[in-house]
This record gives C-alpha cells, structure tokens and sequence, in this order.
C-alpha cells in the first residue's frame, strides 16, 4: 500500500504530510510534525491524553486514520496561547491542575473545548466535559478548580486551615 | 499500536454511489466512518480486514431530518450530532440519552449511529432504544435499496442482516403518535465512559392505570439486543400492580440470556434486569 | 511562623512546560538513528523454555536480537534478595517474563516480528494465590515459597485472653491494584566506548544506576542515569524501571545505536509490579470498658514471582497493622510468599494501606459487637503522648487524636447524617451510609533505614542570586522542585525564581536517596534547609570571580532518640508519623448495587504545609486512588496473567465519579522534618478503602471484607439476605 499526501491546517499551519492513511493522527503529529505536545496514554481512546481539536471539536487523535484529515483543521496544546498564556494555562497553573502533567495538553484542549460549549459551566457540566481525559495524580479537584477559575466562576472551596 | 500500518488501504468516498461501488467491488472493502470502534481493534492489532472506505466525507449520510411520518438520521451521524438536534431531544429523547452514554465528549464527536449498529454488540448503547423506537434501516448497494426493521436485524452474535456490498445508509423512526411515558438506563463499569453491564429503554402508552401499549427492550442480555416480547405480552392491556410486576419480572428473567464475562456475571445481569423493570413499572403505576 | 516563601502558593517550577506541552517525557525524546525495541514474553505462568523458533517472512537479520547470553556482567536485576533475571535463559516463573529483547528501526515491523517468535515450553505446576503458596505443596521459590517473615510482640498475648469480655476474630483481604500512572515505562540508552547513559521515567536514577553497574560489570562513572520528566509514578517506577533501563541498554550494546523502549497499555499492565494482594486475620480481644486487651495479626501479602521490594512492603504494612491505638499486648506475624503472578511492586502506601483497611473495618466489627459507636469505640484506644505503639515507640508530641476524629465527623455531619439516613433508607431503594476511618503513616525509611541511605544534597551557588539544588529526588507530579526551592530559598533569603532544580542526573548529582516513602519533603527538604543555613552563612563573603561556584555538601545524620532494633522490630520505626481521620458518604442503589460517592472528608495532622495547593493536590490524588481501591479498580487474574489489561476493563475513576473531597490540614511541626513538615505523599491512600467500606456497612448493613467491592458483589449480598 502506497502512503499518501494528506494536506490540513495544524495550529493555523497548512502542512502536508505523506503517510500511510491508516497511521495514527496522533503519530502524524508527534513524529512526523514533532509536535510531542500530544500524548499517548493508553491507545483505546479511554484516557484523552491524545485530545486535540479536529474541526473545532474535542477528538482522540489515536483513533483517528491519518487519511481522514485531509482538509481538517486541527489544533494541539502547541497552538494554545501562541502569543501568551492562555486564560485556561495560566488556571492550570495556578489553581494546580497539572501535577505530573502527562494528561494536562489533553485536560487544557478538552476545558477550551468545554468552555467553547458552555462558557459558565456547572459543577456537572465540567464534570461530563472531562470525563474522556484520565488523570491519575489530582483526583480531578484542581482540574475542577481551574476550569472555573478560566470560567471567571467564583468557586467556592474549603480553606484548608479553616 | 499493534497492527502493521503499510498493509492497510484507505480511499475516501464523496458520494454514495461511489462508497456503494466500492463496496461490491468483491475486494474486501468495508466501509468506515468514525472509526471509535475499528481503531482500538486497529491498535491491538486485531483488524483483520485491510481495506476500508471512509464514508465521513458524505454529507447525505449525516442529515438529521423530519418528514411528516418519520425523523430521518444519517447513518454517519455523530452522537453529539444526535445529542444536539432538537428534533430529536423532542420526540425521541432516549436515543440523544443513549448517545450521552457512548464514550467521553471525544469519542462522541467521533463515532456514529451506523457504527454502533454495524458494530453490532449486544451491549451498544444505542440498540435497545432503536428498538423501542421501532427504528428502520435503509440499506443500498448498487444492487438498490431495501428497509430492515431494526428488529430484524441483529441474526445472532455479531451477525447481522448487512450483506458485505451492503452500507447502512439511514436510520429511521416514526415520529410517535401519541405520549408516551419513557425510560432508559444503562448500569455500567463507572459514571462515564463505560462498557454496558445492562441497558434498558422502554415506551409506554398510559391510560387510568392501564397499560394501552408498550415496548421493552435490554442490551447485554442476550447475543443480540433483545426486544421482550414476551415481558411485553404479560403486561399489554393489563392494570398496573405489584403483582403484575412481579409476574412481568420472573417472565423477564426467562427471556433473557446474559453471560458473565470479563465485565460482570449472569446472575448481576439478570437481576439488574429484573429490577431496572421493576422500577419502570413502579414508575408508570 | 509565618514564612515568606514556604506555606504560600508559589507555581510549580515546571509548570510552564506542563500546560504548554513542552515538558519533555521520554517517547517525546529522539537520537539520530534510533532504533525501537520491543520484549518477547513468556504466556506461561511456570515451566521450562524447550524452544525458540523465528518465524518465515520476517528479514530477521535487519533485527538487533539479544538473550541472556549477550550479558556483560550478571543476569540479575539487583534491588535487595538478588533473584530476578534480566531475561529468562531457560527457564520463567511467571507469564509475561522477558526472553528475547529484539530492536528494529521501524517499529512496526518491530511488533510484527514479536507476533512471530514461537516458544515452547514445558510448563510446571504454578501457584496463583497465598494459601495455595503457603501449603508449600507446590515449592516455586526458595525452600517454601517464603521471601520474608516478621514477627512483632509486645507484653503477652496469650495471658489476655481469658481476661477478656468479648474476643473478636475477623477476615480481611485485597486484591492487585495497577499503579495505572498516564504515562507508560520507557527508556532510551545509548552506549558507546564501554559507557552506557539511559534516560527515561523513573522514581529512583541510582537504583538504575546500581542495576546497570551489575549488568554491564561497570563502575559508576561509566553509567549514567537521567531523568526525564515522568508522567506519573505512584510506586510502579521504583524498580522497574531498572529492568527497562538494562534491556534497552543492552540492545544499544550490541547494536551500537541508540535504542528507545516504551511500553504500550496492553503490556505496561500485564507486565509491570502492582501493589501486593493481601489477607489479614485479626483476634482482638476487649474488655467490658471497651479497652483493647490484646491484639493479634496474621498478615501476608503474595509477592508474585520474584521477591522485589516485598519484604519491604512487608515491613511496612506489618508495623502499620495495629494502627493508632493503645494496646499492652500485641502479636503481628506476617509473611510475604511467592507466587507465580509477575512480580508484586511498591504502590503508594507500600503495605499500610492493606494492612490499615483490615484494621480500620475491624475496629467497626469489634464496635458493632461490643455495643459502642465507632468513634466512641475508638476515641477509648486512640494513642495519646506517652503511649507507645506496637513497636513500642512513644508518642512523643502532643497530637490529639479523639478531637481530630471528632473534628472529621463533625465536618462531615457524621451522627445528625447517621440519624436522618436510617430514617430516609427505610422509605428508599436508594439507601446512604457514612463511615469513617482513623489512622497513621510513617514517613521516611523504616527504622535505620535513613541511616543506611546516608543521603547527601549538595547546593551550587553561581552567583548571589542564583543557587542550584542537586539532590537524587524525582519530580513525578508529586512537587519535588518546588518544595525543594522554597525551602532553599526560605533559608537563603533569595527569591523563589532564583532557586533552580532540575531533573537528576547520575553524573552531577549527589544519592539522596530513592524518591519513595513520602520523605523527599521531610527527610531530603531537612538535608536542603541544613545545606541552604550553611550556605547562607558563607554566601555573602564569597568571592566569585575568584573562586567560583561555592558549593556545599550535607549528608543526613539521623536524629537523636532514633533506636530500632531489625532483629526483633522494635523502637522507633518512623521518625514521625502523620495522623489522619477520613470520613465517606455514600449511596447505595441497591436495585443495581452501584455505589456513589457523595461526600469526602479528609483531615489530618502533617507537621507543616509547604505549600497549600501542592499538598491538598496530594491528598486528593491520592484519595482518588483510595476510592479506586475501594470501589472499581479490580484485576481479573487467569492462569497468572491479567487479562483486563486494557484501560477499558481495568476501570479508574472519572471526573464524574470522584465526589467532592474537602481537605483539611492540622499543624505540629517536626522538628527534624523540612520547616517542621512531615511526609505526606502516602498517607491519604491508608484511609478511603475503609471509611468507604464502613460506610457501605452502614448503608445497608452488609459487611464487606474484600476491597474492592463491586456492584455485583453488593447485589449477590442483598439477593441472599432477601432470600433467606
């Protein structure tokens, strides 16, 4: 089988890339772009470690065939905040949403995304929208944190020495 | 990633006369479209097939419409397509619930009605609904084109009523004529993102206590989705009591066929089962 | 005291990369001509290799392949029992057991070629569990499938029997539970002129290091060992990432090139330590007060099939076993046995957690028995300053532990909440419980165990404003830069920003130790804070240009009042232990048997925050993990191997199942811990397995003794009280 030249656009970027069709998005992206940004956490679409924004929208790019994203739009954590933090990085950073930081390009994509579709989210509705995207090290509650910090939300948590 | 990459082909269909030509070209094409299911095979090195055709790029096979009669969905319709059509949020609710079950908002993104259908595993989220819904396949090949009652479709474990040049083209639901009083749940591994250990959907007409008419449906319990015939036999045209309940429950447990498996057991299916029942029925009374 | 730095919530050192996707993991690392290599594995759980045969229509001579015989030095991973081959040579003691190492440059025809490697075997009698081991019907390790045994007594078991009102016996056990970090093992070696340099994810560079000397037959300075950033550890990158580091690096020996290895989910799962199986049996027995009389324990843990760190864990759990309470007469006897099953491995908590969750569910059995509620119950134990625990090691400072309970429950409503729900149940298929569970953590390495590591930290001034931290401590997540810079930079006088750590390096860092045993804040953080007072005294004088960098070098020296006896385990086994009350709040469906969490509640005593958002994260973290172990994280076991290996089956919890959990910190600082703080990394895993099982209990008055508990085995219970 021959590879084939796929041309898409990749973080505002037009780039043309011949592969095989079947080879991952997600390998596209990290080797033949060396955009290492993206992770690969798992290979069955359970973990969003590979999240990236495919037409506007939240995908799993290990299960997408190369070949379906001729013409595409995509944008991975390198595209975020090109000319400066991002509101969602820079909540991330301070409300401690990334310890290990293995799941946190896939989170921040998956909150923009998110807040994309809802721009004061609950409580609920963050919970829904990350619920594709694994993380082992925070138990989820400064992720939540920071998603509502990006949100401009109030949040109201307990103070430790309270 | 486990599968050898240069030994797969890939084409892309525009249209649909073209993806049909594919298809009956005798050559071993199969057609994909979201790729949520064929991709984790794909991964684990466990895709036989070689060839594929993408059909995401037709845009006739993602239209969601209504006509008179029927709401009409794109067989590669997505989920959160399915989720975020009004049509369907108002007359067919259980089927943008059922597509809120199916992965995280990534892979709903991604994988679609048809492809939950010709994945065709008894636990799908989206089976037990299409079959309370009376739902209908249209299938094309260059040969033309025919109606499958979803009903009919599903001939055994992963078998199916989809000959190989064959390509689910649209689902199709009569738009209901009436209120009905409507139920799904799916018991799975966690909240989100998990495989079914029980799904139920189920319709009912209403009417002072009595059941007019009714459809019940569960995944998980059988090698194919499993419409209840004989549940609903017990219970159509009946009043509304416990012990009508009980009746319709213990005729559940002896249609039913769940295995256990790496997942959950026989006995937690089947009691799940029983009592997702139960608490539909104790809600319509 | 109020500090300038530490206590406040300065960014993580490396956060930039993390959220901007910069921050370099190992597979995100490339060498010019990089070959992939990949593992073939033994699918049988015992037996004789009798065969090895490459399959047609692979070029097998593009392979690089290695065996046990390309061994420079000695096919042995060295950690502490010196019993687990590199790669099997003739013989494997459990499925998945590397045989053959292979590298190619195009790594799918890499897996292509392992899909095309067939092994016959001979395949023995295996044993898959710790009754079946400790019959020793079956002999797979040593004389009687036994790695290690402990023994702990204090006054006299035996005479308190007959003084007792009541004598309670009980069962409890928990299964294998995968560390299941995001980021999968991976190495890359390079060797070239008798050096070998490996760089990947790891806790621990030195234990690499010490493997590969042994391995290669090299001294020190001919092995270097990097850490890459790593996404995620827990435990399950303590040791095995010296296995990884040898194979990739003997590939790149006999190939010449650089080798990359990175597991996929699949094998990292089946392959990889996972925290130790346990069964406890405990007979306590109480007087009519409600007082401990005496205290009797049976722990054992299956090791799988090499011994690994399990005499370790062993330690651990079995001085954990009687908790925080007062008792005269205690009796632990534990034992960690072989088995056929892929090594057993360090996850968080290391043994306390097992043994904790039989403890903290016994408590609630002897309460329910005797009559009191399980907080009175416990408050008439807990250890006050003066009492000493099953050691015999003395609560020296002035913790108080029936108002920190009491504070717990009253955050979490615990006995209005109690009331109301046995109420609400009665009219509910959906029925609420609430428990909860009191105990402690050890922070540091057991006993003399610090003083064995003699770690050293070294601190490099540049210039007035810019110091250089060098110590061995991995970041995994976990905060390791930042509390080491504040703490640096607290003592010094500088800013934060002018504090640099970086990921270690054999070649340029001093061994301060593994990064295991929540003591990098308490124990490494001292070394730093005493380097950095040191420092600070000689800084301003310091002539640069003259001189250059002014470095200085501390070495731990244990503290005064430390005695530990290894023969008879006794003394002071931790330098301090932290203390914790968690309370869960749960529903229960009992339709369908799910279980939701609705409340979490964590307090506890830690010595000193070093920074508030890093340790809430902690705790979060790690009760996470805790409602993992309690309530979904199941391995399914089939002839020794696991077969729910993919993240699909092996089930974490999502966003939409953690409840929201409420942390809480009390301080009494630690005089030989960093600014008085005392480890806290694997405390939070000891405490959410049994107040969520307590709370279970509570919900529908089924007591549950295995962790985790699923949906199914709820439903079987409640069918067969219905029944009969």
């Amino acid at each position: 089988m021959a590879k084939q030249a796929v041309s898409f656009t990749v973080n505002g970027q037009p780039r043309c890339v011949e592969a095989y069709p079947m080879r991952r998005l997600l390998d596209v992206l990290r080797e033949d772009l060396t955009l290492t940004g993206t992770k690969e956490g798992c290979g069955e679409g359970e973990c969003g470690a590979c999240s990236v924004l495919f037409n506007g929208k939240l995908v799993n790019s290990c299960l997408v065939p190369f070949a379906q994203a001729a013409g595409a739009t995509v944008c991975t954590i390198e595209g975020v905040g090109q000319h400066g933090l991002h509101p969602v990085q820079a909540a991330f950073i301070t409300e401690g949403g990334a310890q290990c930081g293995i799941c946190t390009p896939g989170m921040i994509l998956a909150t923009i995304d998110l807040l994309a579709r809802h721009p004061a989210p609950t409580l609920e509705q963050i919970r829904e929208g990350l619920a594709g995207n694994l993380c082992r090290c925070t138990g989820y509650m400064r992720i939540f944190a920071a998603v509502q910090k990006a949100a401009g939300i109030q949040a109201k948590h307990a103070d430790p020495f309270s | 990633m486990r599968s050898f990459i240069s030994e797969y082909e890939f084409v892309t269909a525009r249209h649909l006369p073209g993806a049909l030509q594919i298809l009956s070209s005798g050559a071993g094409w199969r057609s994909i479209a979201g790729s949520t299911d064929l991709m984790v095979l794909f991964n684990a090195g466990k895709l036989p097939c070689r060839r594929f055709a993408s059909i995401s790029e037709i845009e006739e096979l993602r239209r969601i419409e209504a006509s008179d009669d029927w709401v009409t969905i794109g067989a590669a319709a997505t989920y959160s397509e399915i989720r975020e059509s009004a049509t369907l949020q108002a007359e067919f609710p259980l089927l943008c619930q059922s597509a809120s079950w199916t992965g995280g908002i990534a892979n709903q993104n991604r994988g679609t009605l048809g492809g939950n259908i010709a994945n065709a595993s008894p636990a799908a989220d989206s089976a037990p609904v299409l079959l309370v819904y009376d739902a209908e396949l249209e299938l094309q090949s260059t040969a033309g084109r025919r109606l499958v009652p979803y009903a009919n479709f599903h001939l055994g474990y992963k078998q199916m009523q989809l000959q190989a040049d064959e390509l689910i083209v649209t689902v199709r639901l009569p738009r209901p004529s009436r209120d009905l009083r409507q139920y799904g749940r799916k018991v799975g591994t966690r909240k989100a993102q998990a495989i079914s250990k029980v799904s139920m959907a189920a319709t009912a007409a209403v009417e002072n206590g009595t059941i007019v008419d009714l459809r019940i449906a569960f995944g998980s319990v059988a090698p194919v989705p499993l419409r209840c015939k004989e549940t609903e036999r017990v219970l159509r045209g009946e009043r509304l009591t416990p012990s009508l309940r009980e009746r319709a429950q213990q005729t559940l447990l002896l249609e039913i066929a769940p295995i256990s498996d790496i997942r959950s057991t026989s006995e937690y299916r089947a009691m799940v089962a029983a009592n997702l029942l139960g608490e539909y029925l104790e809600k319509l009374g | 005291m109020e500090y300038r730095l530490v206590g406040t919530a300065v960014p993580r050192k490396e956060a930039g990369r993390k959220v901007s996707g910069t921050a370099a993991y190992v597979d995100d690392v490339r060498l010019p001509e990089m070959l992939h290599g990949i593992t073939v594995r033994s699918t049988i759980p015992r037996g004789y290799i009798r065969k090895i045969t490459f399959g047609e229509g692979i070029p097998w001579h593009e392979f690089v392949i290695v065996d046990a015989r390309d061994i420079p030095g000695k096919n042995i991973v060295s950690l502490i029992s010196d019993d687990q081959p590199f790669l099997a040579a003739d013989r494997v003691n459990h499925c998945e057991e590397p045989i053959l190492l292979l590298a190619h440059g195009d790594k799918y025809m890499l897996e292509r070629a392992r899909q095309n490697i067939h092994i016959e075997y001979e395949p023995l009698p295996a044993v898959f569990n710790i009754d079946d081991a400790l019959t020793g019907q079956t002999v797979v390790w040593g004389d009687n499938n036994v790695f290690k045994r402990f023994t702990i007594q204090k006054g006299d078991v035996d005479a308190a029997w007959s003084d007792a009102a009541f004598i309670i016996e009980g069962e409890y056990s928990t299964g294998a539970q995968e560390q299941l970090y995001i980021e999968p093992n991976g190495m890359i070696a390079t060797a070239e002129a008798g050096s070998v340099t490996v760089r990947g994810s790891m806790q621990c560079p030195f234990y690499v290091q010490k493997a590969l000397m042994a391995l290669f037959n090299l001294p020190a300075e001919k092995v270097r060992i990097i850490q890459q950033e790593t996404g995620g550890a827990f435990g399950g990158k303590e040791e095995y990432p010296s296995m990884l580091a040898g194979h990739a690096a003997l590939l790149a020996w006999k190939s010449g090139k650089p080798v990359k290895m990175v597991y996929d989910r699949e094998e990292d799962m089946a392959a990889t330590t996972k925290r130790h199986p346990s069964k406890t049996r405990h007979r306590t027995a109480v007087s009519n007060e409600g007082r401990l009389l005496a205290m009797e324990v049976d722990f054992s843990i299956d090791g799988g099939a090499y011994a690994t760190l399990s005499g370790v864990v062993l330690s651990r759990g079995t001085i954990h076993s009687c908790g925080p309470y007062r008792c005269d007469n205690i009796r632990v006897r534990s034992v960690a046995v072989a088995t056929n099953a892929p090594p057993h491995g360090a996850f968080r908590g290391f043994g306390a957690p097992q043994s904790l969750f039989a403890l903290e569910r016994h408590m609630n059995k002897i309460a329910r028995t005797i009559g009191l509620k399980p907080d009175e119950f416990r408050a008439r134990n807990l250890l006050r300053p003066g009492d000493s625990t099953a050691t015999g090691q003395v609560i020296n400072e002035p913790i108080e532990l029936v108002r920190l309970q009491s504070r717990a429950l009253d955050l979490i409503d615990y006995h209005e909440k109690r009331r109301r729900f046995t109420l609400e149940n009665a009219r509910s298929s959906r029925k609420k419980g609430i428990g909860f569970a009191t105990f402690f953590h050890g922070a540091g390495f057991t006993g003399s165990g610090e003083r064995y590591l003699q770690s050293v930290v070294m601190l490099e001034a540049r210039a007035q404003d810019h110091v250089r931290v060098l110590t061995s401590m991995t970041e995994m997540g976990q905060g390791t830069y930042t509390v080491l810079a504040q703490i640096a930079g607290e003592t010094l006088g500088i800013s934060y920003e002018q504090v640099e750590v970086t990921n270690p390096d054999t070649a340029e860092v001093p061994n301060s130790g593994p990064t295991v045993a929540s003591r990098t804040a308490m124990v490494v953080g001292k070394l730093v804070e005493n380097a950095a007072r040191e420092m600070k005294a000689k800084l301003a004088d310091h002539d640069f240009a003259a001189l250059g960098p002014l470095r200085v070098t501390v070495q731990y020296k244990e503290p005064p009042g430390i005695f530990w006896d290894d023969e008879r385990y006794r003394g002071e086994a931790y330098g301090a232990f932290s203390y914790a009350t968690y309370a869960a709040e749960v529903t229960v469906d009992t339709l369908t048997g799910e279980m939701e969490m609705n409340d979490f509640v964590a307090v506890q005593e830690v010595g000193r925050v070093l920074h508030p958002v890093l340790a809430t994260g902690q705790i979060e973290g790690g009760v996470a993990q805790g409602i993992g172990l309690a309530l979904y994280e199941k391995v399914v076991w089939c002839e020794g191997v696991m077969v729910n290996n993919q993240m699909t089956n092996y089930v974490m919890p999502t966003s939409a199942d953690i409840p929201n959990i409420r942390v809480y910190f009390e301080e009494i600082p630690y005089e030989h811990g960093a600014m008085g703080a005392k480890g806290i990394g694997e405390l939070p895993m000891d405490g959410p397995v049994p107040a969520i099982l307590n709370a279970i209990e509570d919900a529908i008055g089924i007591a549950f003794d295995h962790a985790p508990v699923l949906p199914e085995d709820v439903l079987a219970k409640l069918t067969a009280r219905r029944v009969a």
